[in-house]
């Protein structure tokens, strides 16, 4: 499943299409904790988080991830969506909160994955 | 940023600003574009990027300010960090994960979970911490290349 794939699927917001929007995705992972995700995300992986500030950005790019997935109906800084277009991140929202979010993309398929980067 | 090419040693120090989020991992941005232009191989660059983010942010969150230091040897990857700051009180406690003297401020923003020296020491294959109270830290990262 790709991200455009997933976006159509759980009826998504797309706030930025980034480079990996057709790209496989590799796993996912939940968590609001930056230092945490850069530990256990997967290069082409889908991050969900309630975080919004222009630093996830940074992860994102520095790990490779395929996407991010804001929850929670997030109204989202303009600077973060412009980091989002420079680095190619595909940006997503949703109404939904990270748990419902967490199980709607494993029931699509989408794992941990773990042991791989 | 400064350059220093000597041969076959590159040489850039980035400087980092003290709570200056907009701009951290800038430096880690930077270094990893670096390394892919070199040619670096894809599983070094992912462990230099989190270790250089970490890194970084810790002297974001935690100094009053410092520098960055990569240098990039036929055989090595090393990042330096040196920051006027606070000192690590107990370097041992500061490599537990899960301990953190980060602020509610910090950590709201998901930073400061206690993490970064621990991620640090995982994807280094040395790490050695020079740190004194009141004056600053010097953490220094070697990741070798040619294993």
């Amino acid at each position: 499943m790709t991200p455009r794939q997933l976006a159509e699927a759980l009826k998504l917001q797309v706030i930025n299409e980034g480079t990996t929007f057709d790209k496989e995705l590799s796993s996912g992972v939940t968590c609001d904790l930056l230092s945490w995700v850069m530990a256990n995300g997967k290069k082409d992986g889908v991050w969900i988080t309630v975080q919004t500030h222009l630093n996830i950005i940074a992860v994102a790019s520095l790990l490779e991830l395929a996407c991010i997935l804001i929850a929670g109906d997030p109204s989202l800084d303009s600077k973060t969506i412009e980091k989002a277009k420079e680095e190619g991140i595909t940006l997503l929202t949703s109404k939904d909160n990270s748990y419902e979010l967490s199980g709607r993309l494993f029931s699509l398929g989408i794992r941990t994955n773990e042991g791989k980067q | 940023m400064q350059n220093n090419t000597q041969e076959d040693i590159i040489e850039i120090e980035f400087p980092i600003k003290s709570g200056d989020f907009v701009a951290a991992g800038d430096a880690s941005s930077k270094t990893k574009k670096l390394l892919k232009q070199l040619g670096i191989d894809p599983e070094i660059i992912r462990r230099a990027a989190i270790a250089c983010y970490e890194a970084e942010l810790n002297l974001v969150i935690h100094s009053l300010g410092g520098s960055l230091i990569l240098t990039i040897t036929p055989s090595e990857l090393v990042i330096k960090t040196q920051d006027i700051g606070p000192g690590i009180a107990d370097v041992d406690l500061a490599m537990q994960e899960g301990y953190t003297t980060a602020s509610d401020s910090a950590r709201e923003l998901g930073f400061g979970a206690g993490m970064g020296l621990p991620n640090i020491k995982r994807c280094a294959d040395n790490v050695e911490i020079v740190s004194e109270l009141g004056q600053g830290t010097e953490l220094t990262i070697t990741i070798k290349t040619n294993k």
